[in-house]
C-alpha cells in the first residue's frame, strides 16, 4: 500500500563488518505465498510458526511485537535469534510491530525489551533450532545428539560431507509444532522448558554488530512514520483547547474560507480538528480556524508550588511499602541525631524531536493504520474501541517515529488520525505541530519526596525513613486517548503507579522503611499536565532525593560519600562492585564533601551515586564547575559504570549509556514545564530548552559484563543516577545543597545567597 | 497555487503549490525528499536543514517563493546507503545516532561546516552545529562522525 516500502538492500561493508538493511518485507512473502498464511486475529504464541518462518534461501524472518524506537534493540534481538539459531546475522530479518503478523509482546518500554522480549525470542528460537536438528536427524540418518549446526547449515560430527540447510530442510514451509506460552505480554514465558546455548558459546551476541537500521538513516532512505505516504492521502491537524479539555462552544468556519483545498473541519464531541489537500492548508486552517471553547472543567493550578503543596497535603489513593525492615518508628526516637530533608521534582517533557505522526485510513468497518506507537496492540486496541468495530478489524503497522522515551505508548496522533479519515473517508495523514506536542505530551509527573534518618552515638545510620509522593500516569493503559476522551470516553482507573525503586533500597539500614505513595490526580477530563511514564519513570527522581541524602549524611559525619556508601551498600554484591569500578576510573580521591573553600568566582566539584533500576546497577561521578557570579553550571565530564548482566552488543549498549547521560544532564540542569491557571507557559524550545552541544559534557563508561547472568535492561537505567551526581558535585563546590530541580542558574544563586 | 521552479540535488523541477508554503512541506509532500523533517516549524531545532546556495537554511520557515532558481541540496542529495558520501559513511561508522530523527540537520549543517572548514576543531563542531538539538543525546558521537570525516577527507 505503501508508496515507498523498505526494500532488502545488497549488502553493505562497512568497517569490515556485513551490515544488513532489515526489511519488513522481506523472504517471508516466499512463506505466506503458500496459501496457507497465518491467522489475521492475532498471533498465538504456542504456534512456533506464529514466530518466524524460514524461507529457501535460509533467511530468518522474526515476528516481533517489540519495536525499534531508536535504542537499535531490533539489531540486539536480531542477534540473539541468530545466535540461539547458529545462523548469520545477515540472515535474520525482523518483521516487527504488526498487529497482523507479530505475537502480542506487550509494549517496548522501561528497558524491559531485552530482558523479557529477548529471552521470549530466545527460546522460540532455541524450540526451531530443536525442530530443525529433529528433521535433520530423519534426513541425515543420524541422531540429533550426532549434529551440528554452522551458519544455519546442519552436519553430522565428525563427517561434514553429511550436511543439510535450513533452507533445504523448511523453506518456505511451516513448522507444524506447539510450543509452551504462559502468561501474557511481558511476562509471557515461552518455550521456557527448551535448553539454550551456553553462553560461553557466543559468538553474535556480545559483538558490536552495527545497528541495521542506521545506514539509511543517515541517507533519508528510512521511512519514519512521518514519511508514510498513500495513494489519496490528505493532511489534517488538531485544534486543542489550552487549559483542560472543554468543549468547543462555537466553531466559526468562515474563519478559514479564504484557505484554498481545506477539505473538512471534523468535530465530534469535543474533538477539533481540519483536513486538507495539502499539508501547509492544513496548518494555515488549524491556526486560522476561530473555536470557542466552553468554559473548562478543570482549573489548571496556578504553578508548579501549588501542584507540591498539593502532593504533599493529599491522601493517597494506593501505598506502595516496599521496605519494611525492623521497627524504624522505635529506633527514630532512640536516635542520637535525626536528619530530614525534602526534594522536589517538576513536570519535564519527553522532548520528542519529531512530533507524533500516523496515517490512518478508515473505511467502513475496517482501519488501517501506521504509526509509530509504543504498543502496536495497544493502539490497535484503543483505535478499535473509539470507533466501535473489533480489534481484529484494526490492522496497525508499526513506523518508527523519532525517539519517544516513553511517550509514544500514549500515541495519541494515530487516534486523531483515525478519527478525522473516518469523517472523510479518505487516508489521512496527522502530525502534530510543536506546540501541540509540548502542551499535550503526556508529561513525567512531579514528585515530592521526604526522606528522615536516624543516626546513634557513634555516626551509624540506625534508621531511614523515605516517602515519595506523586502522581500516577493518568494517561495509561485503561484510560482513553486523547481523541477518545473528547468524543466522551471516561478512564476507568486512576492510572498507573509511579513505580517505586530508588528510595535507598540498595542500602541495608538496621530500620528502614520506603514507601511510595501515589496521590489522585485530576480524572475529570484531560488537562496538560496529563501524566506517564517518561525515561526512568519515577526512579530519577526518588534516585535524586536518595542519593542526594545519603550523601547528606555523609557530609554530616565527615565522611567521604563512596566510604559511607560502601559502609551499607550489602544489599547486593553488583551494586558495590560497580560503584568501586566507577570511581576508580574516575580517579576519585579520599575526602569529604564540600571541598576545602577555594577562592575566585569559578569553583568545582565532584559528586557520586548510585541506582539499581530494574536489576541493572549504575554508578556515576559527576564533575562540575559552578560560575558564582552567575549560577551556571558547566557539568565537564560524566564517568558510568553498568552492570546490566549479560551485554548483547555493547557499542549499542554504549550509545544508550551517552544519550541517557545527556538527556540527565539536560533534565538536571535545565527543564522544568512551567504554567498556571491560564495553561502551560512553554510551548516552545525556546522556552522549554533541552542541552546543546556546547553543554554536552565528556563521558567514560565502564562497562560490567556478567555473562553467567540474564541480559538486563540498558535504554534507560544510567539516566537514574546523574541528577544526584550533579546536585551532590554542586554541594561539593559551594556547600550548598540544592534539593530541586533544575538546578537554574537563578536557582544557584538563590541557593548561594541564603 | 502556482508553478514553482526549484532546482534541488543538481535538477530542475516544477512544483504546483501555494507559494507561501515553507519549503520543507514542498520538499517532503511534493518531491517525495524525507530527509529534512519536520521538528519545529519555528527554526529551533534544525531537523529541516537543507543547504541552499552554500549555506545551510532551516527549511521550515523558507517560503517556496524564496528558493525559487536558488540551487538546493537534500540530504538525499549527498549519497544513498549504496553510494554514501563520506560524511554519511562517517555517521554510519561511528553509529553517530539512536532514532536518527536529528541527523538530517547534524550531517546538513557538518557539511556545510566543512565545506568552509575542513579541519575544524572540536570547537568549532560544537559551535557550528549548537544550534541542532539531539533528544537522544547523540551528540558525542556525532562530534566524532564530523572528526572522522574531516581526517577521511584529509587522507583521501
Ligand atoms: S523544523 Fe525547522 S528548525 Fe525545527
Ligand atoms: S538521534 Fe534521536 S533526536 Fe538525535
Amino acid at each position: 500500500m505503501e508508496t515507498k516500502t523498505i526494500s532488502r538492500r545488497d549488502l553493505l561493508k562497512s568497517t569490515g563488518i556485513l551490515v544488513v538493511s532489515f526489511s519488513f518485507f522481506g523472504p517471508i512473502a516466499e512463506v505466506l505465498a503458500q496459501g496457507d498464511g497465518l491467522s489475521v486475529d492475532g498471533m498465538d504464541p504456542t504456534v512456533l510458526d506464529s514466530w518466524m518462518a524460514i524461507a529457501k534461501d535460509g533467511t530468518v524472518t522474526v515476528f516481533t511485537g517489540k519495536v525499534e524506537l531508536g535504542t537499535g534493540v531490533v539489531t540486539a534481538l536480531a542477534q540473539i535469534v541468530a545466535e540461539e539459531l547458529d545462523v548469520r546475522f545477515d540472515k535474520v530479518f525482523m518483521d516487527s510491530g504488526d498487529t497482523d503478523k507479530a505475537v502480542d509482546q506487550g509494549v517496548t518500554a522501561a528497558a524491559r525489551t531485552i530482558e523479557r522480549g529477548g529471552v521470549q525470542l530466545r527460546q522460540a528460537s532455541a524450540a526451531a533450532r530443536q525442530e530443525l536438528l529433529k528433521l535433520a536427524a530423519a534426513r541425515l540418518d543420524s541422531r540429533e545428539d550426532m549434529l551440528t549446526v554452522t551458519d544455519g547449515v546442519v552436519s553430522v560430527v565428525g563427517n561434514p560431507a553429511r550436511k543439510i540447510s535450513y533452507g533445504d530442510l523448511l523453506g518456505g514451509k511451516r513448522f507444524n509444532v506447539k510450543i509452551t506460552a504462559t502468561g501474557s505480554g511481558w511476562d509471557m514465558k515461552v518455550a521456557s522448558q527448551v535448553p539454550v546455548k551456553d553462553p560461553k558459546d557466543y559468538k553474535i551476541v556480545g559483538k558490536s554488530i552495527p545497528r541495521v537500521d542506521l545506514p539509511e538513516k543517515f541517507t533519508g532512505e528510512f521511512v519514519y512514520s512521518q514519511d508514510v505516504s498513500v495513494p489519496g492521502m490528505l493532511h489534517g491537524r488538531v485544534l486543542r483547547p489550552a487549559t483542560s479539555l472543554s468543549m468547543p462552544a462555537d466553531v466559526d468556519e468562515s474563519s478559514i474560507k479564504n484557505i484554498p483545498s481545506v477539505v473538512k473541519v471534523v468535530r465530534e464531541g469535543g474533538f477539533v480538528g481540519v483536513v486538507a489537500e495539502t499539508e501547509w492548508a492544513a496548518i494555515q486552517a488549524a491556526r486560522a480556524l476561530k473555536v470557542t471553547w466552553s468554559e473548562p472543567a478543570l482549573k489548571m493550578p496556578s504553578g508548579p508550588d501549588e501542584v507540591f503543596d498539593y502532593l504533599k497535603n493529599t491522601k493517597s489513593f494506593k501505598e506502595n511499602l516496599v521496605t519494611n525492615r525492623g521497627n524504624p518508628d522505635a529506633a527514630f526516637s532512640q536516635a542520637h541525631k535525626v536528619l530530614e530533608a525534602t526534594y522536589y521534582w517538576p513536570f519535564q517533557l519527553h522532548g520528542m524531536m519529531g512530533p507524533p505522526c500516523a496515517v490512518a485510513d478508515v473505511r467502513g468497518d475496517r482501519a488501517t493504520i501506521w504509526a509509530g506507537t509504543q504498543g502496536p496492540f495497544r493502539t490497535r486496541d484503543a483505535i478499535a474501541k473509539m470507533l466501535n468495530i473489533p480489534p481484529k478489524n484494526v490492522h496497525l503497522m508499526y513506523r518508527e517515529g523519532s525517539g519517544s522515551y516513553g511517550r509514544l505508548e500514549c500515541d495519541d496522533a494515530a487516534e486523531d488520525a483515525a478519527l478525522m479519515s473516518r469523517a472523510v473517508g479518505k487516508p489521512v495523514r496527522v502530525q502534530w505541530m510543536r506546540e501541540d506536542e509540548h502542551a499535550w505530551d503526556p508529561k513525567g509527573p512531579a514528585q515530592y519526596t521526604t526522606v528522615r534518618a536516624g543516626v546513634d552515638a557513634r555516626g551509624n545510620v540506625i534508621a531511614w525513613d523515605f516517602i515519595d509522593r506523586s502522581f500516577p500516569w493518568t494517561a495509561s493503559e485503561g484510560n482513553p486517548l486523547l481523541a477518545s476522551s473528547q468524543i466522551g470516553m471516561k478512564p476507568t482507573t486512576p492510572g498507573f503507579l509511579n513505580g517505586a525503586g530508588g528510595g535507598g533500597q540498595i542500602y541495608t539500614f538496621e530500620n528502614q522503611k520506603v514507601l511510595a505513595a501515589n496521590i489522585p490526580w485530576v480524572q475529570k477530563g484531560d488537562w496538560p499536565l496529563r501524566t506517564s511514564n517518561l525515561r526512568a519513570p519515577g526512579d530519577l527522581a526518588r534516585v535524586f532525593a536518595s542519593e542526594s541524602f545519603v550523601d547528606e549524611i555523609a557530609s554530616s559525619q565527615g565522611i567521604d560519600p563512596v566510604q559511607f556508601r560502601l559502609k551499607y551498600l550489602t544489599s547486593d554484591k553488583r551494586i558495590s562492585e560497580v560503584l568501586i569500578a566507577t570511581v576508580k576510573k574516575a580517579g576519585w580521591t579520599d575526602r569529604p564533601s564540600p571541598a576545602p573553600a577555594a577562592s575566585g568566582t569559578k569553583v568545582t566539584g565532584r559528586g557520586v551515586a548510585a541506582a539499581n533500576r530494574a536489576n541493572t546497577m549504575t554508578a556515576a561521578v559527576a564533575e562540575i564547575e559552578v560560575d558564582k557570579s552567575s549560577g551556571e553550571i558547566t557539568v565537564k565530564k560524566i564517568t558510568l559504570g553498568h552492570d546490566c548482566g549479560l551485554i548483547v552488543n555493547p557499542d549499542g549498549l554504549k550509545n544508550q549509556i551517552e544519550g541517557n547521560i545527556i538527556q540527565g544532564v539536560s533534565r538536571a540542569l535545565m527543564e522544568e514545564v512551567q504554567f498556571d491557571s491560564t495553561g502551560q507557559k512553554n510551548l516552545d524550545w525556546g522556552s522549554y530548552p533541552v542541552i546543546r552541544f556546547e553543554q554536552v559534557p565528556e563521558i567514560e563508561i565502564v562497562l560490567i559484563d556478567r555473562p553467567e547472568m540474564q541480559p538486563l535492561g540498558g535504554g534507560e537505567p544510567s539516566i537514574v543516577p546523574i541528577t544526584a551526581a550533579i546536585g551532590n558535585a554542586i554541594f561539593d563546590a559551594t556547600g550548598v545543597r540544592l534539593r530541586r530541580t533544575p538546578f537554574t542558574p537563578q536557582r544557584v544563586m538563590a541557593a548561594l545567597k541564603a | 497555487m502556482a508553478q514553482i521552479s526549484l532546482n534541488v540535488n543538481g535538477k530542475a523541477r516544477v512544483v504546483d503549490a501555494d507559494s507561501s508554503t515553507p519549503l520543507l512541506y514542498v520538499l517532503r509532500d511534493n518531491l517525495g525528499l524525507h530527509g529534512p523533517r519536520f521538528g519545529c516549524g519555528l527554526g529551533q531545532c534544525g531537523a529541516c536543514t537543507v543547504i541552499m546556495e552554500g549555506k545551510s537554511v532551516r527549511s521550515c520557515t523558507i517560503p517556496t517563493s524564496a528558493a525559487q532558481n536558488k540551487r538546493i541540496t537534500t540530504l538525499e542529495g549527498l549519497g544513498n546507503v549504496a553510494h554514501p558520501h563520506p560524511l554519511q559513511k562517517a555517521f554510519i561508522d561511528e553509529q553517530a545516532a539512536q532514532c536518527g530523527y536529528c541527523m538530517n540537520g547534524m550531517i546538513m549543517s557538518a557539511k556545510v561546516l566543512l565545506d568552509k572548514n575542513p579541519q575544524p576543531s572540536v570547537g568549532e563542531i560544537k559551535q557550528s552545529l549548537n544550534g541542532n538539538l539531539c533528544r537522544c543525546g547523540s551528540h558525542l558521537r556525532v562530534i566524532r562522525a564530523v572528526q572522522r570525516a574531516a581526517n577521511s577527507s584529509v587522507k583521501a
